[in-house]
Protein backbone atom coordinates (compact mmCIF):
# COMPACT_ATOMS: atom_id res chain seq x y z
CA UNK A 1 0.00 0.00 0.00
CA UNK A 2 1.69 3.32 -0.94
CA UNK A 3 1.45 6.39 1.01
CA UNK A 4 -0.63 8.32 -1.48
CA UNK A 5 -3.32 5.60 -1.80
CA UNK A 6 -3.67 5.34 2.12
CA UNK A 7 -6.14 8.37 3.27
CA UNK A 8 -8.47 7.77 -0.05
CA UNK A 9 -8.68 3.84 1.24
CA UNK A 10 -9.27 4.93 4.78
CA UNK A 11 -11.84 7.33 4.44
CA UNK A 12 -13.50 4.59 2.18
CA UNK A 13 -13.23 2.16 4.95
CA UNK A 14 -14.79 4.25 7.08
CA UNK A 15 -17.86 5.13 4.84
CA UNK A 16 -18.52 1.30 4.94
CA UNK A 17 -17.82 0.94 8.54
CA UNK A 18 -20.94 3.61 9.55
CA UNK A 19 -23.28 1.87 6.91
CA UNK A 20 -22.38 -1.52 8.61
CA UNK A 21 -23.12 0.36 11.54
CA UNK A 22 -26.59 1.38 10.18
CA UNK A 23 -27.39 -2.17 9.17
CA UNK A 24 -25.90 -4.06 12.17
CA UNK A 25 -27.41 -3.69 15.60
CA UNK A 26 -29.90 -5.24 18.31
CA UNK A 27 -32.67 -5.52 15.40
CA UNK A 28 -30.73 -5.72 11.82
CA UNK A 29 -31.54 -3.70 9.07
CA UNK A 30 -31.80 -5.17 5.28
CA UNK A 31 -30.13 -3.09 3.26
CA UNK A 32 -32.54 -2.16 0.79
CA UNK A 33 -34.23 0.07 4.19
CA UNK A 34 -31.44 1.66 5.19
CA UNK A 35 -30.87 2.82 1.62
CA UNK A 36 -34.40 3.87 1.53
CA UNK A 37 -34.54 5.50 5.08
CA UNK A 38 -30.90 7.66 4.49
CA UNK A 39 -32.83 9.01 1.02
CA UNK A 40 -35.82 10.15 3.48
CA UNK A 41 -37.96 6.96 2.17
CA UNK A 42 -38.67 3.94 4.07
CA UNK A 43 -41.03 3.57 7.08
CA UNK A 44 -40.70 6.04 9.50
CA UNK A 45 -39.38 3.64 12.37
CA UNK A 46 -36.67 2.83 10.02
CA UNK A 47 -35.35 6.30 9.75
CA UNK A 48 -36.23 7.02 12.69
CA UNK A 49 -33.67 3.97 13.70
CA UNK A 50 -30.66 5.21 11.05
CA UNK A 51 -30.94 8.66 11.35
CA UNK A 52 -31.68 9.36 15.51
CA UNK A 53 -29.58 6.48 16.64
CA UNK A 54 -27.42 4.39 14.48
CA UNK A 55 -25.65 6.93 12.29
CA UNK A 56 -25.33 9.47 15.64
CA UNK A 57 -24.15 6.54 17.57
CA UNK A 58 -21.34 5.54 14.92
CA UNK A 59 -20.31 9.31 13.82
CA UNK A 60 -19.90 9.79 17.53
CA UNK A 61 -17.30 6.48 17.94
CA UNK A 62 -15.91 7.92 14.46
CA UNK A 63 -15.16 11.10 15.43
CA UNK A 64 -13.80 9.82 19.53
CA UNK A 65 -11.64 7.90 17.65
CA UNK A 66 -10.20 10.32 14.71
CA UNK A 67 -9.87 12.82 17.83
CA UNK A 68 -7.88 10.96 19.84
CA UNK A 69 -6.10 9.39 16.87
CA UNK A 70 -4.58 12.39 15.99
CA UNK A 71 -3.84 13.71 19.29
CA UNK A 72 -1.76 10.59 19.89
CA UNK A 73 0.25 11.09 16.83
CA UNK A 74 0.74 14.72 16.74
CA UNK A 75 1.65 14.42 20.93
CA UNK A 76 3.92 11.53 19.31
CA UNK A 77 5.48 13.41 16.88
CA UNK A 78 5.87 16.00 19.76
CA UNK A 79 8.00 13.86 22.61
CA UNK A 80 9.45 12.00 19.66
CA UNK A 81 7.79 8.82 21.99
CA UNK A 82 5.31 6.02 20.41
CA UNK A 83 3.61 5.47 23.66
CA UNK A 84 2.70 9.37 24.39
CA UNK A 85 -0.79 9.57 24.28
CA UNK A 86 -3.93 12.14 25.60
CA UNK A 87 -3.98 9.50 28.72
CA UNK A 88 0.01 10.04 28.97
CA UNK A 89 -0.33 13.47 29.41
CA UNK A 90 -3.14 13.72 32.00
CA UNK A 91 -5.73 15.28 29.65
CA UNK A 92 -8.14 12.81 29.33
CA UNK A 93 -8.17 12.30 32.86
CA UNK A 94 -8.52 15.85 33.92
CA UNK A 95 -11.39 16.06 31.43
CA UNK A 96 -12.84 13.33 33.03
CA UNK A 97 -12.15 14.60 36.56
CA UNK A 98 -14.04 18.07 35.80
CA UNK A 99 -16.80 15.69 34.30
CA UNK A 100 -17.20 13.75 37.06
CA UNK A 101 -17.05 16.63 39.74
CA UNK A 102 -20.30 18.33 37.82
CA UNK A 103 -22.27 15.20 38.35
CA UNK A 104 -20.88 15.00 41.89
CA UNK A 105 -21.79 18.31 42.98
CA UNK A 106 -25.41 17.76 41.03
CA UNK A 107 -24.67 20.17 38.53
CA UNK A 108 -25.28 17.62 35.52
CA UNK A 109 -28.71 17.20 37.33
CA UNK A 110 -29.93 20.83 36.76
CA UNK A 111 -28.36 20.95 33.64
CA UNK A 112 -27.15 17.85 31.11
CA UNK A 113 -25.20 20.43 29.15
CA UNK A 114 -23.42 21.28 32.23
CA UNK A 115 -21.55 17.30 31.54
CA UNK A 116 -19.99 17.94 28.27
CA UNK A 117 -19.10 21.26 28.69
CA UNK A 118 -17.24 20.35 31.91
CA UNK A 119 -15.29 17.65 30.22
CA UNK A 120 -13.96 20.49 27.69
CA UNK A 121 -12.97 22.99 30.49
CA UNK A 122 -10.73 20.27 31.93
CA UNK A 123 -9.51 19.60 28.62
CA UNK A 124 -8.72 23.35 28.69
CA UNK A 125 -7.41 23.84 32.13
CA UNK A 126 -5.21 20.58 31.60
CA UNK A 127 -3.92 22.14 28.63
CA UNK A 128 -2.92 25.43 30.24
CA UNK A 129 -0.84 23.61 32.74
CA UNK A 130 0.95 21.65 29.92
CA UNK A 131 1.88 25.06 27.95
CA UNK A 132 2.72 26.65 30.67
CA UNK A 133 5.03 23.60 31.78
CA UNK A 134 6.01 23.78 28.03
CA UNK A 135 7.24 27.35 28.46
CA UNK A 136 9.17 26.72 31.25
CA UNK A 137 10.82 23.72 31.17
CA UNK A 138 13.14 23.13 27.35
CA UNK A 139 12.92 18.86 28.69
CA UNK A 140 10.40 16.97 27.10
CA UNK A 141 10.72 14.27 29.99
CA UNK A 142 9.96 16.95 32.43
CA UNK A 143 6.55 18.06 30.11
CA UNK A 144 5.91 13.74 30.77
CA UNK A 145 6.38 14.07 34.22
CA UNK A 146 4.17 17.38 34.77
CA UNK A 147 1.20 15.15 32.54
CA UNK A 148 1.72 11.80 34.77
CA UNK A 149 1.71 14.10 37.74
CA UNK A 150 -1.75 15.32 36.84
CA UNK A 151 -2.99 12.11 35.60
CA UNK A 152 -2.74 10.63 39.02
CA UNK A 153 -3.50 13.45 40.69
CA UNK A 154 -7.07 13.35 38.52
CA UNK A 155 -7.64 9.64 39.06
CA UNK A 156 -6.82 10.36 42.91
CA UNK A 157 -9.46 12.64 43.25
CA UNK A 158 -12.17 11.02 40.73
CA UNK A 159 -11.32 8.00 43.29
CA UNK A 160 -12.36 10.42 46.17
CA UNK A 161 -15.53 11.41 44.78
CA UNK A 162 -16.60 7.87 43.77
CA UNK A 163 -15.40 6.66 47.29
CA UNK A 164 -17.48 9.39 48.90
CA UNK A 165 -20.48 9.12 46.32
CA UNK A 166 -23.87 10.23 48.56
CA UNK A 167 -26.12 7.72 46.39
CA UNK A 168 -25.82 4.64 44.01
CA UNK A 169 -27.06 6.66 40.98
CA UNK A 170 -24.27 9.50 41.10
CA UNK A 171 -21.61 6.35 41.58
CA UNK A 172 -23.27 4.60 38.66
CA UNK A 173 -22.99 7.94 36.50
CA UNK A 174 -19.63 8.61 37.36
CA UNK A 175 -18.69 4.66 36.58
CA UNK A 176 -20.79 5.43 32.97
CA UNK A 177 -18.70 8.02 32.24
CA UNK A 178 -15.32 6.45 33.29
CA UNK A 179 -16.01 3.60 31.52
CA UNK A 180 -16.57 5.31 27.85
CA UNK A 181 -19.19 4.89 25.56
CA UNK A 182 -21.26 6.39 22.84
CA UNK A 183 -24.31 5.12 23.18
CA UNK A 184 -27.57 6.91 22.97
CA UNK A 185 -25.55 9.92 21.36
CA UNK A 186 -27.67 12.52 19.34
CA UNK A 187 -26.56 14.93 16.60
CA UNK A 188 -27.36 17.76 18.95
CA UNK A 189 -24.95 16.42 21.91
CA UNK A 190 -22.49 16.10 18.53
CA UNK A 191 -22.63 19.52 17.70
CA UNK A 192 -21.96 21.13 20.88
CA UNK A 193 -18.55 19.29 21.00
CA UNK A 194 -18.01 19.30 16.60
CA UNK A 195 -16.57 23.04 17.22
CA UNK A 196 -14.00 22.67 19.60
CA UNK A 197 -12.95 19.05 17.68
CA UNK A 198 -12.43 21.30 14.42
CA UNK A 199 -9.94 23.88 16.17
CA UNK A 200 -8.03 21.70 17.62
CA UNK A 201 -7.96 19.66 14.38
CA UNK A 202 -7.20 22.71 12.63
CA UNK A 203 -4.21 23.96 15.18
CA UNK A 204 -2.66 20.70 14.71
CA UNK A 205 -2.48 20.51 10.86
CA UNK A 206 -1.62 24.27 10.62
CA UNK A 207 1.38 23.30 12.94
CA UNK A 208 2.10 19.51 11.75
CA UNK A 209 5.49 20.33 9.69
CA UNK A 210 7.11 21.12 12.55
CA UNK A 211 6.53 17.58 14.26
CA UNK A 212 8.66 16.60 10.96
CA UNK A 213 11.63 18.58 12.26
CA UNK A 214 11.94 17.52 15.61
CA UNK A 215 12.50 13.88 14.61
CA UNK A 216 16.17 14.84 14.63
CA UNK A 217 16.01 16.43 18.33
CA UNK A 218 14.81 19.78 19.70
CA UNK A 219 18.33 21.07 19.38
CA UNK A 220 18.50 20.29 15.83
CA UNK A 221 14.87 21.40 15.09
CA UNK A 222 15.47 24.52 16.64
CA UNK A 223 18.89 24.64 14.07
CA UNK A 224 16.61 24.16 11.19
CA UNK A 225 14.32 27.18 12.06
CA UNK A 226 11.43 25.63 14.30
CA UNK A 227 10.11 28.08 16.97
CA UNK A 228 10.32 25.35 20.02
CA UNK A 229 8.08 27.10 22.08
CA UNK A 230 5.62 28.21 20.20
CA UNK A 231 5.23 24.32 18.42
CA UNK A 232 5.04 22.95 21.78
CA UNK A 233 1.98 24.93 22.89
CA UNK A 234 0.48 24.58 19.23
CA UNK A 235 0.35 20.80 19.72
CA UNK A 236 -0.62 20.82 23.30
CA UNK A 237 -2.73 23.14 22.88
CA UNK A 238 -4.36 21.25 19.50
CA UNK A 239 -4.49 18.26 21.27
CA UNK A 240 -5.95 19.07 24.40
CA UNK A 241 -9.07 20.57 22.67
CA UNK A 242 -9.77 17.90 20.50
CA UNK A 243 -8.87 15.64 23.31
CA UNK A 244 -11.63 17.07 25.86
CA UNK A 245 -14.12 17.34 23.03
CA UNK A 246 -13.70 13.65 22.65
CA UNK A 247 -14.00 13.08 26.03
CA UNK A 248 -16.89 15.29 26.41
CA UNK A 249 -18.69 13.19 23.86
CA UNK A 250 -17.50 10.02 24.89
CA UNK A 251 -16.15 10.01 28.19
CA UNK A 252 -12.40 8.35 28.61
CA UNK A 253 -11.17 5.90 25.84
CA UNK A 254 -8.13 4.76 26.44
CA UNK A 255 -5.39 3.25 23.90
CA UNK A 256 -6.61 4.03 20.68
CA UNK A 257 -4.55 7.29 20.11
CA UNK A 258 -1.38 5.28 20.74
CA UNK A 259 -2.38 2.04 18.46
CA UNK A 260 -3.82 3.99 15.21
CA UNK A 261 -0.49 6.17 14.94
CA UNK A 262 1.54 2.91 15.53
CA UNK A 263 -0.13 1.58 12.46
CA UNK A 264 0.18 4.31 10.50
CA UNK A 265 3.96 5.41 11.01
CA UNK A 266 5.82 2.68 8.41
CA UNK A 267 3.21 3.31 5.65
CA UNK A 268 4.37 6.96 5.88
CA UNK A 269 8.17 6.92 6.47
CA UNK A 270 7.80 7.69 10.20
CA UNK A 271 6.97 10.99 9.28
CA UNK A 272 5.02 12.60 12.34
CA UNK A 273 3.34 15.51 10.11
CA UNK A 274 1.94 12.54 7.50
CA UNK A 275 0.41 10.57 10.07
CA UNK A 276 -1.91 13.07 11.84
CA UNK A 277 -4.59 12.53 8.97
CA UNK A 278 -4.23 8.92 8.21
CA UNK A 279 -3.97 8.15 12.36
CA UNK A 280 -7.53 10.01 12.90
CA UNK A 281 -9.51 8.26 9.97
CA UNK A 282 -7.99 4.86 10.96
CA UNK A 283 -8.71 5.17 14.95
CA UNK A 284 -12.22 6.64 13.72
CA UNK A 285 -12.39 2.90 11.67
CA UNK A 286 -10.98 1.36 14.76
CA UNK A 287 -13.94 2.81 17.00
CA UNK A 288 -16.59 2.32 14.80
CA UNK A 289 -16.08 -0.99 13.87
CA UNK A 290 -15.39 -1.72 17.76
CA UNK A 291 -18.90 0.00 18.53
CA UNK A 292 -20.44 -2.39 16.24
CA UNK A 293 -18.82 -5.52 17.95
CA UNK A 294 -20.46 -3.98 21.38
CA UNK A 295 -24.02 -3.69 19.98
CA UNK A 296 -24.27 -6.75 18.52
CA UNK A 297 -22.37 -9.13 21.04
CA UNK A 298 -25.06 -11.00 22.90
CA UNK A 299 -24.46 -9.77 26.65
CA UNK A 300 -26.76 -8.99 29.47
CA UNK A 301 -25.36 -5.02 30.15
CA UNK A 302 -24.13 -3.71 26.69
CA UNK A 303 -20.58 -3.57 26.77
CA UNK A 304 -18.87 -0.30 27.18
CA UNK A 305 -16.74 0.87 24.14
CA UNK A 306 -13.97 1.98 26.28
CA UNK A 307 -13.90 -0.84 28.00
CA UNK A 308 -13.36 -2.98 24.51
CA UNK A 309 -11.11 -0.33 23.80
CA UNK A 310 -8.83 -1.01 26.52
CA UNK A 311 -9.28 -4.84 26.58
CA UNK A 312 -7.66 -4.39 22.86
CA UNK A 313 -5.46 -1.58 23.14
CA UNK A 314 -3.78 -2.14 26.71
CA UNK A 315 -1.81 -5.69 25.49
CA UNK A 316 -0.88 -3.64 22.24
CA UNK A 317 0.55 -0.77 24.34
CA UNK A 318 2.98 -3.69 25.95
CA UNK A 319 3.28 -5.03 23.01
CA UNK A 320 4.56 -2.06 21.40
CA UNK A 321 6.62 -1.09 24.87
CA UNK A 322 8.37 -4.13 24.40
CA UNK A 323 9.60 -3.55 20.97
CA UNK A 324 11.11 -0.01 21.84
CA UNK A 325 14.59 -0.04 21.54
CA UNK A 326 16.63 1.22 24.82
CA UNK A 327 18.95 2.96 21.93
CA UNK A 328 15.71 5.96 21.82
CA UNK A 329 15.68 6.69 25.23
CA UNK B 1 30.16 37.51 1.60
CA UNK B 2 28.08 36.96 4.54
CA UNK B 3 29.36 37.54 7.96
CA UNK B 4 28.73 36.84 11.57
CA UNK B 5 30.14 38.91 13.86
CA UNK B 6 29.57 38.18 17.80
CA UNK B 7 30.18 40.90 20.18
CA UNK B 8 31.24 40.93 23.48
CA UNK B 9 28.74 37.96 24.42
CA UNK B 10 27.93 36.59 27.48
CA UNK B 11 25.81 33.57 28.63
CA UNK B 12 24.50 32.07 31.34
CA UNK B 13 22.65 29.69 33.17
CA UNK B 14 21.79 29.49 36.65
CA UNK B 15 24.21 32.29 37.50
CA UNK B 16 26.71 30.36 36.12
CA UNK B 17 28.53 32.58 33.64
CA UNK B 18 29.29 30.46 30.82
CA UNK B 19 30.73 32.17 28.47
CA UNK B 20 32.32 35.46 29.15
CA UNK B 21 32.23 38.55 26.75
CA UNK B 22 33.21 36.70 24.12
CA UNK B 23 34.28 38.46 20.60
CA UNK B 24 34.83 36.46 17.43
CA UNK B 25 33.31 36.51 13.75
CA UNK B 26 32.69 34.06 10.91
CA UNK B 27 33.05 34.84 7.26
CA UNK B 28 32.28 33.01 4.09
CA UNK B 29 35.67 31.36 2.50
CA UNK B 30 37.46 30.40 6.35
CA UNK B 31 36.95 27.27 7.88
CA UNK B 32 37.20 28.07 11.52
CA UNK B 33 38.31 25.53 14.40
CA UNK B 34 36.73 25.69 18.00
CA UNK B 35 39.01 24.42 20.33
CA UNK B 36 38.66 23.99 24.03
CA UNK B 37 38.79 20.80 27.33
CA UNK B 38 35.13 19.91 28.07
CA UNK B 39 33.14 22.52 29.69
CA UNK B 40 34.97 25.14 28.35
CA UNK B 41 31.63 26.64 27.20
CA UNK B 42 32.40 25.60 23.14
CA UNK B 43 28.46 24.42 22.44
CA UNK B 44 27.09 27.89 25.36
CA UNK B 45 29.08 30.13 22.73
CA UNK B 46 27.69 28.50 19.62
CA UNK B 47 24.46 28.34 21.40
CA UNK B 48 24.21 31.88 22.18
CA UNK B 49 25.86 33.33 18.90
CA UNK B 50 23.22 30.89 17.27
CA UNK B 51 20.68 33.18 19.51
CA UNK B 52 19.21 29.53 20.72
CA UNK B 53 20.26 30.82 23.83
CA UNK B 54 19.66 34.42 24.60
CA UNK B 55 23.05 35.54 25.66
CA UNK B 56 22.68 38.07 29.06
CA UNK B 57 24.96 40.74 27.14
CA UNK B 58 26.51 41.12 24.04
CA UNK B 59 25.01 40.60 20.48
CA UNK B 60 25.54 38.61 17.59
CA UNK B 61 24.71 40.22 13.78
CA UNK B 62 24.65 38.55 10.49
CA UNK B 63 26.05 41.70 8.04
CA UNK B 64 25.03 44.04 10.47
CA UNK B 65 21.97 43.16 11.62
CA UNK B 66 21.23 41.33 14.95
CA UNK B 67 20.26 37.69 14.66
CA UNK B 68 17.62 38.04 17.77
CA UNK B 69 15.55 40.46 15.48
CA UNK B 70 15.34 37.22 12.92
CA UNK B 71 12.71 34.91 13.02
CA UNK B 72 14.07 31.34 13.06
CA UNK B 73 13.46 30.56 9.70
CA UNK B 74 15.42 33.40 8.39
CA UNK B 75 18.33 32.75 10.96
CA UNK B 76 18.23 29.13 9.58
CA UNK B 77 18.52 30.06 5.85
CA UNK B 78 21.69 31.63 6.58
CA UNK B 79 23.42 29.52 9.24
CA UNK B 80 23.30 25.77 9.17
CA UNK B 81 23.56 24.45 12.08
CA UNK B 82 25.00 20.65 13.25
CA UNK B 83 24.57 19.78 17.10
CA UNK B 84 25.88 17.05 18.55
CA UNK B 85 24.70 13.59 16.61
CA UNK B 86 21.34 12.25 19.04
CA UNK B 87 19.87 8.92 17.95
CA UNK B 88 16.75 9.67 15.79
CA UNK B 89 13.13 9.71 17.39
CA UNK B 90 12.16 7.13 14.23
CA UNK B 91 13.76 5.28 11.46
CA UNK B 92 13.40 7.49 8.35
CA UNK B 93 14.71 6.93 5.12
CA UNK B 94 17.71 8.83 4.67
CA UNK B 95 16.28 11.33 1.63
CA UNK B 96 13.76 12.61 4.21
CA UNK B 97 16.44 13.58 6.71
CA UNK B 98 18.44 14.98 4.13
CA UNK B 99 14.65 16.97 2.80
CA UNK B 100 14.50 18.37 6.74
CA UNK B 101 17.41 20.61 5.99
CA UNK B 102 14.75 22.15 3.47
CA UNK B 103 12.82 23.28 6.28
CA UNK B 104 13.89 27.23 6.35
CA UNK B 105 12.57 27.34 3.13
CA UNK B 106 8.92 25.54 3.88
CA UNK B 107 9.67 22.72 2.69
CA UNK B 108 7.24 19.58 3.77
CA UNK B 109 8.17 15.86 3.55
CA UNK B 110 6.77 14.45 0.64
CA UNK B 111 5.51 17.44 -1.43
CA UNK B 112 8.88 19.01 -1.83
CA UNK B 113 9.08 21.79 -4.67
CA UNK B 114 11.75 21.23 -7.32
CA UNK B 115 13.94 23.70 -5.80
CA UNK B 116 13.52 22.24 -2.48
CA UNK B 117 14.08 18.57 -4.79
CA UNK B 118 17.09 19.71 -6.57
CA UNK B 119 19.06 21.25 -3.44
CA UNK B 120 18.06 17.95 -1.66
CA UNK B 121 19.48 16.04 -4.74
CA UNK B 122 22.86 18.04 -4.83
CA UNK B 123 23.28 17.41 -1.00
CA UNK B 124 23.15 13.23 -1.40
CA UNK B 125 25.55 13.65 -4.70
CA UNK B 126 27.58 15.66 -2.56
CA UNK B 127 27.88 13.58 0.45
CA UNK B 128 28.15 10.50 -1.84
CA UNK B 129 24.38 9.23 -0.24
CA UNK B 130 22.81 8.49 -3.74
CA UNK B 131 23.13 4.17 -3.01
CA UNK B 132 21.54 4.97 0.43
CA UNK B 133 19.49 7.51 -0.71
CA UNK B 134 16.13 4.85 0.22
CA UNK B 135 17.45 3.24 3.32
CA UNK B 136 16.50 3.69 6.96
CA UNK B 137 18.48 5.39 8.97
CA UNK B 138 18.52 2.82 11.77
CA UNK B 139 20.44 0.67 9.30
CA UNK B 140 23.16 3.25 8.68
CA UNK B 141 26.71 3.06 10.69
CA UNK B 142 28.02 5.92 12.92
CA UNK B 143 29.97 7.10 9.80
CA UNK B 144 27.12 6.77 7.30
CA UNK B 145 24.73 8.81 9.70
CA UNK B 146 27.16 11.53 10.04
CA UNK B 147 27.75 11.91 6.08
CA UNK B 148 23.73 12.11 6.33
CA UNK B 149 23.76 14.83 8.50
CA UNK B 150 26.41 16.55 6.88
CA UNK B 151 24.00 16.51 4.18
CA UNK B 152 21.05 18.24 5.46
CA UNK B 153 22.82 20.76 6.50
CA UNK B 154 24.27 21.25 3.16
CA UNK B 155 20.53 20.91 1.95
CA UNK B 156 19.84 24.12 3.15
CA UNK B 157 22.05 25.91 1.15
CA UNK B 158 22.94 28.13 3.53
CA UNK B 159 26.36 30.73 3.39
CA UNK B 160 27.55 29.80 6.60
CA UNK B 161 27.76 26.30 8.90
CA UNK B 162 28.25 26.08 12.63
CA UNK B 163 28.97 21.60 13.24
CA UNK B 164 28.90 20.78 16.93
CA UNK B 165 31.76 17.87 17.20
CA UNK B 166 30.52 16.43 13.47
CA UNK B 167 33.58 13.79 13.56
CA UNK B 168 32.82 12.56 17.54
CA UNK B 169 33.04 8.77 17.59
CA UNK B 170 33.96 8.45 13.60
CA UNK B 171 36.74 6.08 12.83
CA UNK B 172 40.32 8.05 11.42
CA UNK B 173 38.78 7.46 7.64
CA UNK B 174 35.44 8.96 8.66
CA UNK B 175 36.90 12.04 10.30
CA UNK B 176 38.82 12.87 7.44
CA UNK B 177 35.73 12.22 5.01
CA UNK B 178 33.50 14.44 6.93
CA UNK B 179 35.97 17.50 7.14
CA UNK B 180 37.05 16.97 3.61
CA UNK B 181 33.17 17.60 2.69
CA UNK B 182 33.18 20.49 4.94
CA UNK B 183 36.13 21.89 3.14
CA UNK B 184 34.76 21.02 -0.41
CA UNK B 185 31.62 23.55 1.04
CA UNK B 186 34.13 26.16 2.20
CA UNK B 187 36.13 26.27 -0.94
CA UNK B 188 32.68 26.42 -2.95
CA UNK B 189 32.24 29.99 -0.93
CA UNK B 190 30.60 28.75 2.26
CA UNK B 191 31.57 29.49 6.21
CA UNK B 192 32.35 27.16 8.37
CA UNK B 193 33.19 26.92 12.18
CA UNK B 194 33.40 23.69 13.78
CA UNK B 195 34.17 22.44 17.35
CA UNK B 196 36.52 19.96 16.96
CA UNK B 197 38.60 18.11 19.67
CA UNK B 198 41.44 16.81 17.53
CA UNK B 199 43.91 19.63 17.18
CA UNK B 200 45.28 17.92 14.86
CA UNK B 201 42.78 17.41 12.78
CA UNK B 202 42.12 21.29 13.60
CA UNK B 203 45.43 22.44 12.02
CA UNK B 204 45.47 20.58 9.03
CA UNK B 205 42.08 21.20 7.91
CA UNK B 206 41.40 25.64 9.45
CA UNK B 207 42.14 28.25 8.16
CA UNK B 208 41.85 29.74 11.55
CA UNK B 209 41.69 28.25 15.66
CA UNK B 210 39.75 29.75 18.46
CA UNK B 211 40.69 28.85 21.53
CA UNK B 212 38.66 28.48 24.62
CA UNK B 213 38.80 27.89 28.31
CA UNK B 214 37.03 29.00 31.51
CA UNK B 215 34.13 30.74 29.20
CA UNK B 216 37.06 32.92 27.84
CA UNK B 217 38.23 32.99 24.24
CA UNK B 218 41.88 33.02 25.28
CA UNK B 219 43.58 33.37 21.46
CA UNK B 220 41.89 33.50 18.01
CA UNK B 221 44.66 33.29 14.93
CA UNK B 222 45.93 31.11 12.38
CA UNK B 223 47.48 27.62 13.29
CA UNK B 224 51.35 29.40 13.02
CA UNK B 225 49.81 31.78 15.18
CA UNK B 226 48.25 30.03 17.39
CA UNK B 227 49.26 26.65 18.33
CA UNK B 228 52.02 26.53 20.47
CA UNK B 229 53.35 24.70 22.91
CA UNK B 230 52.19 26.71 25.65
CA UNK B 231 48.54 27.34 24.19
CA UNK B 232 48.30 23.31 24.42
CA UNK B 233 49.24 23.14 28.21
CA UNK B 234 47.48 26.22 29.30
CA UNK B 235 44.32 25.35 27.38
CA UNK B 236 44.01 21.27 27.63
CA UNK B 237 46.59 21.21 30.46
CA UNK B 238 48.79 18.54 28.19
CA UNK B 239 52.26 18.13 27.44
CA UNK B 240 52.77 18.27 23.71
CA UNK B 241 55.15 18.63 21.14
CA UNK B 242 54.92 20.29 17.71
CA UNK B 243 56.06 20.06 14.23
CA UNK B 244 54.21 21.98 11.81
CA UNK B 245 50.79 21.01 12.31
CA UNK B 246 51.85 17.47 13.52
CA UNK B 247 50.82 17.80 16.97
CA UNK B 248 52.15 14.82 19.32
CA UNK B 249 50.35 14.92 22.95
CA UNK B 250 52.40 12.94 25.31
CA UNK B 251 50.70 13.38 28.73
CA UNK B 252 48.63 15.25 30.97
CA UNK B 253 50.30 18.01 33.33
Amino acid sequence: MTDRLLIPLLALACVIAAFFACLLGSTPLPVERVIAAFMGGGDAADRLVVWAIRLPRALAAFLTGAMLGISGAALQGLLRNPLAEPGVLGVSASASLVATSAIFFGAVAVNPWFLPLAAIIGAVIATGLLALAAIRTQSVVTLILVGVGLSSFAGAMMSLMMNLAPNPFSLAEMINWMLGSVANRSFDEIGFVFPFMAAGVLILLVSRRGLSALTLGEEAASGLGLNLRRQRILTVLGAGLATGASVALAGAIGFVGIVAPHIIRPIVHHDPARSLIPSALLAGLILMVADIFVRIVPSQNELKLGVVAALIGAPAFVWIAMQRRSVHD
Amino acid sequence: MTDLTVSDLTVEAKHTVLVETANFSLKTGELVALLGPNGAGKTSLIRGALNLERPTSGTASLNGQPLATLSPSQRARKIAYLPQIRPLAWPNKVRDIVALGRFSHGAALGKLSATDDAAVARAISACDLTDLEHRAADTLSGGELARVHCARAFAAECPLLIADEPTAALDPRHQFRILDLIKTFVEKGGGALLVLHDVELAARYATRLIWMKDGKIVADGSVAETLTQQRLADVYGVRATIDGTRVLMDGAL
